[in-house]
């Protein structure tokens, strides 16, 4: 007989808060700007949203199994770097044409899965801390893209450029692909986070690993998992990427990873592990965008401010969190 | 009780007078007392859910009394908190540990109340003074080690220590003994008595009653949140106390042994588990219970932890008669082995989640197909819940459980993978009389359903109440085997020390 804290209320606030802070910068924006609502503005911070939001869906997965990757900004980078290179040297070969765009894509995709792999491994196999080891390959792929670019920066052929764009700029009945896409991630990891083994998985690693493992569950294996389908969803986001500047340099995808990781924590996922939810994320993601978009629309504050203003939502966010669990 | 007193007798320097204390509308302790002397043990026991814990914490300030009085040498008292009742020399010490693991002793000892010589820390002054605590529980642990590489009976003395530092006139301890060893806690009871000795009150629970009956002066039992019996220890007999916390006979503790033997569900030969456990050879069959006896760090965990894949160990294994290889958890489970551990709250339980997803982790597949069917994994807690009768709210943490209620759930979560082998560590740890009854007829249950059990347990009366067959395991071998009536303490004692004749532990219960 134990004696505990007693019992508190469920503090509903981290559910509601989120929501809250997105509403009422939507409202903001709406009376400070009429062209807030319009519906080129919301394609714009949705298109924009898809790369972050692409990467901040996997990064959910990671964080809420305990784990952390901080290489994906890089990453992405040097994916983006690769794939040019490799569609520039195949482009007299194959010339300019579907074919090519999909030899990109493969290019972008295995890319993403070998570095998650990578990750992953060292992680899971050689028992090294997340942070260290993606700390250090988050250096070797900022290091490998400006290597590949020579200092500079590595631009995709012209005609390629002009064809492949409409990944980027294109969609269907208005909606651009990245936003389809942005789309699709989100519901199929709603669904895994949810309703699927794999996601109570990592909700119990990352809760306590040792229950997970004296539970019969392939700890290993999860976590391995978590980074690789991170790392497949980098090369997606960046496949959405390269067709918009038709570049990539060793400023490509700068931050990224600690906008994706501010992204998953403001929209309720427990830092530490055991408790992740991807329409939070989404939430995050999308406030996150919107102070950008905001500042940029009205001439109320610098938009050099940016920062500091999304730094004080990451910080309100997780003393939100903590109300929730008070004493721990 | 109830006598009258020819020579007054001096005043408690602690006591609850007529406490009532409700939570919203439910009277969890209907008007209670109790009084701690001056150079007395005092041992309170109850079932989980009695009200020991609230009246803990009524007397150390936690909580403040709905109504009644805490009379402090026969003053009426008002603790807006825990640090006024600390001021006041009285300390409560944990079922957990409260210790900075990777601090020394002494860091510990001295930890928020640090001695200073201008700006600086004391260190001299700080290290002679835990040396002199350390020596006054007789305990010789040097100052300087780290609270990690402890054995669990000197961390308790670490936390004797930094009560006495505060000058302790009332030291009231939750369940010292739940974590410690037989060995182990013949120490703290020596201490205790030697702290009794010094003129310190000490207040004590505990689900053991052996231990009640060895150490303490008086006795205070209660039931359904009321004192039902108060006066000398030495009045009652362990079964009468016993009786008295359920409030009905307890005729027979355990189930009759009614297993009929099968055929042999598992095979060892030859198993080894590195730095643990050698030459470890044994047969389990369907329908019968084996008891695992030995004293801690004679290699029984391990031994059954390797053999569950949770760690190494290599030898002839054989299920149902075909060789197999277990490397992980889950290669385990596919043959039908589970292990259930005898930790449950940092290997067992996810305390932070909710019923539900603790009850169907292990067995997350049988309610799995692409997504997980919520409808089942409800039906299959409202399940567990009658059939394991597991009490409480269900839309609360695990955490928040009593240790009971956890280990039925833990209990319930095991059995819905449907192991055909089962091996149980410490089942009823720190858990009341009642629900170690329970847990008896489960596992009774269990083996008349054709199952092969195996009951790892540091109590012996457990091992020889529940078992057809026991083993006892000495310095990570199989010292020897004991069928039916053979199995007596005494034996198991000779087996598990090592020696040839009986040998009594010193100081035990």
């Amino acid at each position: 007989m134990s004696i505990a804290a007693p019992d508190t209320p469920k503090f509903q606030m981290s559910v509601i808060g989120p929501i809250l802070a997105l509403v009422i910068l939507i409202v903001m924006g709406a009376l400070m700007n009429p062209n807030f609502l319009s519906p080129e503005n919301i394609s714009n911070v949705l298109s924009r949203s898809a790369f972050i939001g692409i990467i901040a869906v996997g990064m959910t997965f990671v964080i809420t199994a305990g784990g952390l990757d901080l290489s994906v900004g890089s990453m992405a980078a040097f994916i983006a770097g690769l794939m040019i290179l490799v569609m520039n040297s195949a482009l007299p070969v194959m010339g300019v044409g579907i074919p090519i765009v999909l030899l990109g894509m493969a290019v972008a995709l295995l890319a993403g899965i070998l570095g998650g792999l990578l990750n992953g491994l060292l992680i899971t196999r050689l028992g090294i801390e997340a942070f260290i080891v993606t700390l250090g390959s988050m250096g070797i792929y900022r290091s490998l893209v400006t290597w590949l670019a020579d200092g500079g920066t590595l631009s995709l052929d012209f005609t390629l450029r002009t064809f492949y764009q409409p990944v980027y700029y294109g969609g269907v009945f208005g909606i651009t692909w990245p936003i389809i896409v942005f789309v699709v991630v989100i519901v199929l990891g709603e669904i895994l986070m949810r309703s699927t083994a794999f996601g109570r998985h990592c909700a119990a690693i990352g809760s306590n690993d040792q229950v997970a493992r004296y539970s019969s569950v392939r700890v290993a294996q999860v976590r391995l998992l978590t980074y690789v389908m991170l790392g497949l969803l980098v090369g997606v986001a960046t496949i959405m990427y390269v067709p918009r500047l038709g570049s990539a340099s060793s400023a490509t995808g700068l931050l990224w990873e600690l906008e994706a990781i501010a992204a998953v924590i403001v929209g309720g996922t427990v830092l530490k592990g055991g408790f992740g939810r991807v329409w939070g994320t989404v939430i995050g993601v999308l406030i996150l965008t919107l102070i950008g978009n905001i500042l940029n629309l009205t001439d109320l504050v610098s938009p050099y401010l940016n920062g500091a203003i999304q730094g004080a939502i990451i910080i309100l966010a997780v003393v939100l969190q903590r109300g929730r669990k008070p004493g721990q | 009780m109830g006598h009258a007193v020819t020579t007054p007798a001096p005043a408690p320097v602690l006591a609850l007078s007529r406490v009532i204390k409700s939570f919203g509308p439910i009277e969890v302790l209907h008007g209670a007392d109790i009084a701690l002397h001056s150079g007395r043990v005092h041992a309170l026991i109850g079932e989980n859910g009695a009200g020991k814990s609230t009246m803990m914490k009524i007397l150390t300030g936690y909580q403040p009394p709905s109504s009644g009085q805490v009379l402090l040498q026969g003053q009426s008292v008002m603790f807006a908190d825990m640090g006024q009742a600390e001021a006041q020399g009285i300390s409560l010490i944990h079922q957990e540990f409260n210790l900075a693991e990777q601090l020394t002793v002494e860091q510990n000892i001295f930890l928020g109340s640090e001695l200073r010589r201008g700006w600086l820390l004391d260190k001299a002054a700080m290290r002679a003074k835990s040396r002199a605590l350390l020596a006054r529980l007789r305990c010789d642990v040097d100052p300087d080690r780290i609270i990690s590489t402890l054995s669990n009976s000197d961390k308790q003395m670490v936390e004797i220590a930094k009560a006495l530092l505060r000058d302790t006139r009332v030291l009231i301890m939750d369940e010292p003994t739940a974590v410690l060893t037989r060995t182990e806690t013949a120490v703290l009871l020596d201490q205790v008595r030697a702290l009794r000795d010094a003129g310190t009150a000490v207040l004590f629970t505990s689900h053991k009653l052996d231990e009640v009956v060895a150490i303490a002066d008086d006795l205070t039992i209660m039931r359904d949140g009321s004192v039902v019996w108060s006066g000398p220890a030495r009045d009652m007999t362990e079964h009468q106390m016993a009786e008295a916390m359920v409030g009905r006979e307890i005729s027979t503790l355990y189930p009759p042994k009614t297993g009929g033997r099968g055929a042999v569900a598992l095979e060892v030969k030859g198993f080894s588990v590195p730095g643990y456990a050698q030459e470890i050879r044994f047969t389990l069959h369907k329908g019968e219970v084996l008891g695992i006896a030995g004293l801690i760090g004679s290699g029984r965990t391990e031994t059954f932890e390797a053999l569950a894949g949770l760690r190494d160990g290599h030898g002839d294994v054989r299920i149902n008669g075909n060789a197999v290889t277990i490397r992980h958890p889950w290669e385990a489970l596919a043959q039908g082995f589970a292990y259930l551990t005898e930790d449950r709250k940092t290997r067992g339980l996810l305390l932070n989640k909710g019923l539900r997803d603790n009850l169907t982790l292990q067995a997350l597949h049988k309610f799995s197909n692409w997504t997980l069917d919520a409808r089942a994994e409800q039906a299959a807690l409202d399940h567990a819940v009658s059939e394991f009768d597991i009490r409480g709210s269900r839309d609360v943490n695990v955490g928040s459980l009593s240790g009971g209620n956890q280990q039925k759930l833990l209990f319930a979560k095991t059995m819905l993978s449907d192991p055909e082998i089962l091996v149980i560590d410490e089942p009823t740890r720190g858990i009341d009389i009642g629900t170690k009854q329970q847990m008896y007829e489960f596992i009774r249950k269990l083996a008349a359903e054709g199952r092969a059990i195996v009951v790892i347990s540091s109590e012996m009366q457990e091992v020889i109440g529940l078992s057809d067959r026991v083993l006892v395991m000495r310095q990570g071998r199989i010292a020897g085997e004991l069928v039916g009536a053979e199995a007596t303490e005494d034996a198991i004692v000779r087996l598990a020390m090592g020696v040839g004749q009986s040998a009594p532990l010193e100081g035990t219960v």
